[in-house]
């Protein structure tokens, strides 16, 4: 008879991060401070309100490791066809120099590697242990940085991709908008392979700049994703953000949006199609903090089979932030029979002056209109698809550029969720 | 084309149709005509093939086929075509996706080649001028923010598109000023054919004005209790509904 001590799976987490020392180049100071941090987290349960319909059990028992196999041959298959784009590749979580494409354009800084970007994304604390765990580790970082007054014509492609199986990745995005200056980025997950993606983006959009953000998450039922954005607007600065959930097994967004200036104009939106067990969590904070900011909320799910989702989206509009517009919206159709939504809006108003509306709706897919397109000649899975596009359309509306949203409905074309 | 024989239908525990018959040949234009909760709208949805409603009794046969076993997109396949009371509006999808969608179907089913984008947009020129729909009107989403007269526009537009063999209008002029109602009719009648068949449900005399029936028949009570020529709606205009109450009261005693 043998006896095995069952390993917690914290103590699993730490000797990942002890195994990462040798192999990812964080200063020994980056590191020091956020295992401090891991130490004093726990790995969050069901009992923190910020975790409460999303478990992380499974995750936390599967066996994790550092993949050393960062090559892949081609990228073809994750590119965005006729996006005239600057490509920057990881795979497994490590930069791949070789399928990258860093680019010589006039003002645009772009450095890789951990040890290079790591302090601009470090002004905020860590919220809990993945987040800790993501800086104690960092497994492939990219820096980019837009000067004054540039606008960058090129759209940045960032290529997420896991191969080998049980991999876990933690790399981490800084993006730094000077004042007077656009930047487009799209972010694509992909791969069918187990895995484990924590990944950071760190964004500072200064006075009057713009950011197009776009995140397209796609991959498979085995895969966990943790998304954490953290972006800093100033004044009359602008910044559409789309969170675009193809597919994936397990994913949680971490959305934080400071609007530390005046007249900052900011979009969040987001749409989830989870089937089969999927579960899609969605948590979004919006800080208005000054005067004279709108922020704009648009998330839609359509929930298949037995997966589940969650919405949580928390405004806070401090004392000075009068003249304040803040909307928020989230619409769900339940189409799965076993399928859960969990939404709660959180709204904390401490100025007098504003204008703020939230609202959540969760039905089932309108039967007037499935009966209206049928007597027309259409067969229930056209039309259905057809009422799916519908519904999220309005949430693609809002990917600025053209080919990127072309390039979105055609992976959903592709999963057989819609109609062209 | 269609045989409606002893047909009984009901929502929940009320009884609508009690044994209703109809017969429509090809070419031929009937108007149904009747009070207020006589089963028009009923008798539409059940053609079309709603399911809320439950068929307790009775048959109805189309082109020879038992219409009452075919799906809903199978009846529009095989050539119903049925002109909502209220068309529903759908957010976000465009007029002209849905249509090209529903045509491409249908025309598969009864084994067409499929249109070429250049055949097809020639086609919706052709069909939305004969209801004087503008091109603008095609391109936005299914009926949302249409006028009432915009939304009885396309649903006849959509009827000329989809080339039915048997339309069903169901109170397709409720609610339209005179001027819409003339374009509305001037669509049907400019479809009317020696193949194709109407049933014209209609609240009021004025729309048979302008699409002359064949045949009208008097709704009550989930039966036809009366049928004549044009004149029978003239005589309804005039008299109302009381007299043949009457008459239908008088009869069962």
């Amino acid at each position: 008879m043998s006896t095995t001590t069952a390993i917690a799976p914290k103590e699993k987490f730490l000797q990942l991060v002890e195994e990462s020392k040798k192999q990812f180049g964080l200063a020994d100071q980056q590191r020091d401070a956020a295992i401090e941090f891991l130490n004093q987290f726990e790995i969050p349960t069901t009992r923190d309100e910020e975790w409460k319909y999303t478990r992380t059990t499974k995750l936390s028992n599967e066996s994790w490791k550092w993949s050393n196999d960062h090559s892949v041959e081609t990228i073809n298959p994750y590119r965005i066809p006729k996006l005239n784009a600057i490509e920057l590749v990881f795979v497994n979580g490590r930069y791949s120099t070789a399928l990258s494409s860093m680019p010589l354009v006039e003002g645009l800084t772009c450095r890789e590697g951990s040890m290079m970007v790591a302090n601009e994304a470090l002004l905020t604390n860590p919220a809990n242990f993945f987040e800790a765990f993501q800086r104690a580790t960092t497994t492939g970082a990219i820096y980019l940085e837009v000067a004054p007054k540039v606008v960058i014509e090129k759209h940045i492609h960032i290529i997420h991709l896991i191969t080998d199986s049980n991999t876990v990745s933690t790399p981490l995005i800084v993006l730094n908008l000077q004042a007077n200056s656009k930047l487009s980025v799209t972010e694509s997950f992909c791969g069918n392979t187990k895995g484990l993606t924590i990944r950071r983006l760190s964004a500072n959009v200064a006075a009057n700049a713009r950011l197009e953000y776009n995140k397209i998450q796609n991959e498979g039922d085995e895969h966990y994703l943790i998304n954490i954005e953290e972006v800093s607007i100033d004044r009359d600065g602008y910044s559409n953000l789309n969170t675009l959930t193809v597919a994936g097994g397990w994913v949680r967004n971490d959305l934080r949006i400071a609007l530390n200036g005046e007249n900052i104009e900011a979009n969040l939106s987001g749409f989830y199609l989870p089937r089969n067990k999927q579960h899609i969590d969605n948590h979004t904070k919006v800080d208005h903090k000054l005067p004279h900011c709108v922020s704009n909320e648009l998330y839609k799910g359509i929930l298949f089979d037995s997966s589940t989702g969650v919405f949580n989206g928390k405004v806070y509009v401090w004392k000075d932030a009068q003249k304040t517009n803040a909307y928020q919206n989230n619409a769900n159709i339940i189409a799965g029979e076993n399928a859960v939504m969990n939404t709660k809006p959180e709204l904390e108003i401490y100025a007098d002056d504003v204008k703020c509306s939230h609202g959540t709706t969760t039905g089932q897919l309108d039967e007037q209109a499935m009966f209206y397109l049928r007597a027309r000649g259409m067969s229930p899975d056209s039309a259905r698809k057809l009422l799916t596009t519908a519904f999220i359309n309005d949430v693609l509306n809002k990917v600025d550029e053209e080919v990127v949203r072309e390039y979105v409905i055609q992976l959903l074309v592709e999963k057989e969720l819609l109609t062209l | 084309m269609l045989q409606i024989k002893n047909l009984q239908a009901r929502i929940e525990e009320k009884e609508i149709l009690r044994g209703l018959n109809l017969e429509v040949k090809p070419g031929e234009v009937h108007a149904i005509m009747g009070p207020n909760g006589s089963g028009k709208s009923t008798l539409a949805s059940v053609l079309a093939g709603k399911e809320d409603y439950e068929i307790t009794g009775g048959e109805i046969s189309f082109k020879g086929k038992d219409l009452l076993e075919m799906s809903p997109e199978d009846r529009a396949r095989e050539g119903l075509f049925l002109a909502f009371q209220y068309p529903v509006e759908i957010p976000g999808v465009s007029n002209i996706n849905f249509l090209k969608a529903a045509l491409s179907e249908v025309r598969e089913y009864r084994g067409l080649p499929q249109l070429t984008a250049k055949e097809f947009l020639a086609l919706v020129k052709e069909k939305s001028s004969l209801v004087e729909l503008d091109g603008q009107l095609a391109n936005r989403s299914v009926n949302e923010g249409f006028s009432g007269g915009e939304k009885k526009r396309n649903e006849v537009f959509q009827m000329a598109m989809l080339d039915p063999t048997l339309a069903i209008l169901d109170e397709t002029d409720s609610g339209l000023d005179i001027d819409a109602l003339r374009i509305v009719a001037n669509g049907v009648n400019a479809m009317r054919s020696p193949e194709r068949s109407f049933v014209v449900i209609t609240h009021y005399q004025r729309l048979l004005d302008f699409i002359i029936p064949d045949y009208v028949h008097v709704l009550y009570k989930g039966r036809i209790v009366k049928s004549g020529t044009k004149e029978l709606a003239l005589e309804l205009e005039e008299r109302g509904y009381d007299w043949i109450k009457e008459e239908v009261e008088a009869a069962q005693l």
